[in-house]
């Protein structure tokens, strides 16, 4: 068993839905881009991250993040048995950063200049960190992926007409590309978990220097740990809960085996998530903000409740073993760390003086919806040409 | 004048160990900058009438739509609570005066020039600087319109135009920069005609307010607002009642970027983390290698011509083993040693799912 093509049709009437949605969202994209982020979005002076920065960009880094556990498992300690979740888990990372990226490029204001960072440094900013960290991986992340371009074409170029004279050099290339990644692959997939450890967590650093506009139920020294971990817990659950649906949606038999290895792994690194979470509450004695039964807290029992209901099923043999309850307690996993990043971001943001709360506009939630719908669209359309996911 | 930003972008260029000493340099030397000299301007809340014509001052200097000065003798402005915004980079705040009624207190509100400004820690492009003078200005040439120095901000001064595709700015008081380069005082301070704002060296009017409000003490309350909160701001505030009554939020002593510079420079501490946990992960990684090698090699004597592809591949630590036989043989071969790779490493993935299907 080997990653292959998968030999499926590409539209099915949930591609349709799934297109009228993402073409939804590029209408407001369109929009944003020429009447500016105020004809789109709900933000304001007082409020100025929302969704798209909650969830486009923060949830979307942490539900990456498949990407590099899976490497770190697969490569790195190196259980082969798990080779055939690394390619659809670097997949989903690929398109999960190269959506994030976008995100941010119609999140700033100044999308033109997205390049600043690179050239205009600040290394007191948690922001500039992440800002480059994401940038080189999701370049770690593409070459990471070439082999499997050169897997696709090598010993199959066939360019039409009079270039046909350059099909050999264009094969030599292939083959050099391939072996000189080959020998050099092992750089990249380390950096590329050095990279996603220092970003994930940096992503918690965000909003520490927010202060008191932080909600103290979300504000804490230990965010940038809480990031990393939660974003470690979350890879493995977003692996089974993808791998799940595509074997469903392409009538294939669910790789159980390896995603009930995977999810064994799940209830160990969620009880250290916890255990943090809660053991810093007691520390900075934060149980009478939960006490008000206010907005935040709610949100905040929601997002633990979803991740410790999780962690008990994922405690269960029984969880690991049906794809249904693996694929329930995995839902609840990247519902809980959804959550928490909506919580973080945009939740727990308190403005000073805002005499209308944030609540994202149709616009944003189109835009956002629309965008992932399209990242659905494109996995499908690269799993059906590339060799992703193995199957018989 | 040497700035803040120059000194930490040289920090941040810091790549080697020797770059990383200047960086530690470069660290002190920015507490230093923050020179004995720097200006500030008292607001005496208590003098202020209300009359606004630095709004008006403030709108021409930066070149701002302005309506005529008379109309900022309309009275009925200040009955709502205002924040600054892309038409004005400060406003006047009229709030009730439980000593006299007929006295109500007036507060102008514009950037505080924080002495350690968490807009400038937190600005991605280092667009924000704190000069020497106390000045914390922005720049148009950097500014990726990121809108993080308003995340960070304490007093939520920086504002953005959300109506404008191309070219928004990220706009606050100034300081009146250009101004004060030409020997000019700051717009507002220039056209108050009431002496509400006094303009000086930032401990010159701290020694004003600190007189004033011992001098009076039936007239200020014994705090002056900015003087130490979140580490000091340039701009200080005296007046008779509470000043969360005035709607300045409560703040502590500690600088703002404190917690989270001390994360970020924690995380990072000159690249020794990150570089100990790639060699960390190398060292693993080349340790698990290795030991699944060897094993491999016991599962593989009898197969000895295509160990030789095997061991080959070994050493990439990506390809599932065996794709590089591709390149010396056939299609079938090519097949067939991926398949066989698979079973012989001995983890029986394929021989498992083959019975699944079965």
């Amino acid at each position: 068993m080997k990653p292959a093509p998968v030999k499926h049709r590409f539209f099915t009437p949930g591609v349709i839905i799934l297109a009228v949605l993402a073409l939804n969202g590029l209408i407001f994209l369109a929009v944003r881009f020429i009447s500016g982020l105020g004809a789109v979005t709900n933000l304001d002076n007082n409020t100025p991250w929302g969704l798209w920065i909650g969830v486009d960009v923060a949830a979307g880094v942490a539900l990456a993040a498949g990407g590099f556990t899976s490497a770190a498992l697969g490569h790195v300690i190196h259980r082969e048995h798990y080779h055939a979740i690394v390619r659809p888990a670097l997949l989903t990372a690929l398109l999960g950063y190269t959506f994030v990226a976008f995100a941010v490029c119609v999140d700033i204001g100044r999308f033109y200049y997205i390049w600043h960072p690179l050239i205009m440094w600040n290394g007191n900013s948690a922001l500039f960190e992440v800002g480059i960290c994401v940038m080189i991986y999701m370049t770690v992340l593409y070459i990471e992926f070439l082999p499997i371009v050169t897997e696709k074409f090598m010993g199959k170029v066939n360019l039409p007409g009079f270039l046909e004279t350059f099909n050999e050099p264009a094969d030599k290339l292939l083959r050099m590309l391939n072996s000189g990644l080959s020998k050099t692959m092992f750089i990249f997939i380390i950096a590329g978990v050095v990279l996603s450890t220092l970003h994930q967590s940096s992503l918690g650093t965000l909003m520490v220097i927010a202060g008191q506009k932080m909600h103290p139920l979300w504000q804490t020294p230990v965010l940038p740990l809480l990031f990393l971990l939660s974003a470690i817990a979350v890879g493995f659950p977003m692996i089974i809960f993808e791998s799940l649906i595509a074997s469903r949606s392409f009538k294939m038999k669910p790789e159980m085996k390896i995603l009930s290895r995977l999810g064994s792994m799940v209830a160990p690194i969620l009880g250290v998530y916890l255990a943090v979470k809660i053991g810093d509450m007691f520390i900075s004695d934060d149980f009478k903000y939960i006490l008000k039964f206010d907005v935040p807290a709610w949100m905040f029992m929601a997002e633990t409740g979803l991740i410790i209901i999780a962690f008990v099923l994922f405690l269960s043999k029984e969880t690991t073993r049906s794809p249904g309850r693996l694929f329930l307690a995995s839902s609840l996993v990247i519902a809980g760390v959804l959550f928490n990043r909506i919580n973080n971001f945009i939740v727990a943001y308190k403005p000073l003086y805002d005499p209308v709360a944030y609540f994202p506009s149709f616009g944003e939630i189109s835009v956002t919806v629309g965008c992932i719908a399209l990242l659905v669209l494109i996995y499908r359309a690269v799993v059906i040409y590339f060799p992703v996911i193995s199957h018989k | 004048m040497k700035n803040l930003n120059r000194r930490d972008f040289l920090k941040t260029a810091a790549l080697g160990a020797a770059a990383a000493t200047l960086g530690t340099k470069s660290a002190k030397a920015s507490e230093k900058l923050l020179s004995e000299d720097r200006l500030g301007v008292l607001v005496d809340t208590s003098v202020c009438v209300g009359c606004r014509h630095c709004e008006w001052a403030c709108r021409l200097a930066h070149n701002m739509p302005s309506p005529a000065l008379d109309y900022y003798s309309n009275p009925t402005v200040l009955k709502e609570f205002r924040r600054p915004d892309k038409t004005a980079l400060t406003v006047v705040n009229e709030f009730e005066n439980d000593k006299n009624p007929n006295l109500p207190i007036h507060v102008k509100i514009q950037c505080m020039h924080c002495d350690h400004p968490a807009c400038v820690s937190a600005c991605i492009v280092g667009a924000l600087t704190k000069n020497e003078d106390g000045s914390v200005v922005w720049d148009d040439g950097k500014c990726i319109g990121c809108r993080y120095c308003m995340v960070a901000c304490q007093f939520q001064i920086p504002t953005y135009d959300y109506d404008v595709s191309i070219d928004p700015h990220i706009r606050k008081c100034d300081f009146c920069t250009e101004r004060r380069k030409e020997g000019q005082l700051p717009a507002c301070v220039n056209i108050c005609p009431n002496e509400a704002l006094v303009f000086g060296k930032r401990s010159e009017i701290l020694r004003i307010a600190k007189n004033r409000t011992k001098r009076k003490p039936d007239i200020y309350i014994n705090h002056i607002y900015g003087e130490s909160e979140i580490g000091g701001t340039s701009w200080v505030y005296i007046a008779g009642k509470d000043f969360n009554e005035l709607k300045m939020p409560p703040l502590g002593k500690n600088p703002a970027p404190g917690i989270s510079e001390a994360i970020q420079h924690g995380i990072f501490a000159y690249f020794v983390p990150p570089v100990t946990l790639y060699a960390l992960l190398g060292t693993i990684m080349w340790v698990t290698k290795r030991r699944n090698e060897s094993a491999d090699k016991d599962k593989h004597d009898h197969h000895s011509d295509s160990h030789d592809h095997h061991s080959d591949s070994g050493r990439d630590p990506y390809r599932t083993s065996g794709h590089n036989t591709y390149r010396d043989s056939g299609h079938n071969t090519y097949r067939d040693s991926g398949h066989n790779t698979y079973r012989d490493s001995g983890h029986n993935t394929d021989k498992d799912t083959k019975g699944d299907n079965l």
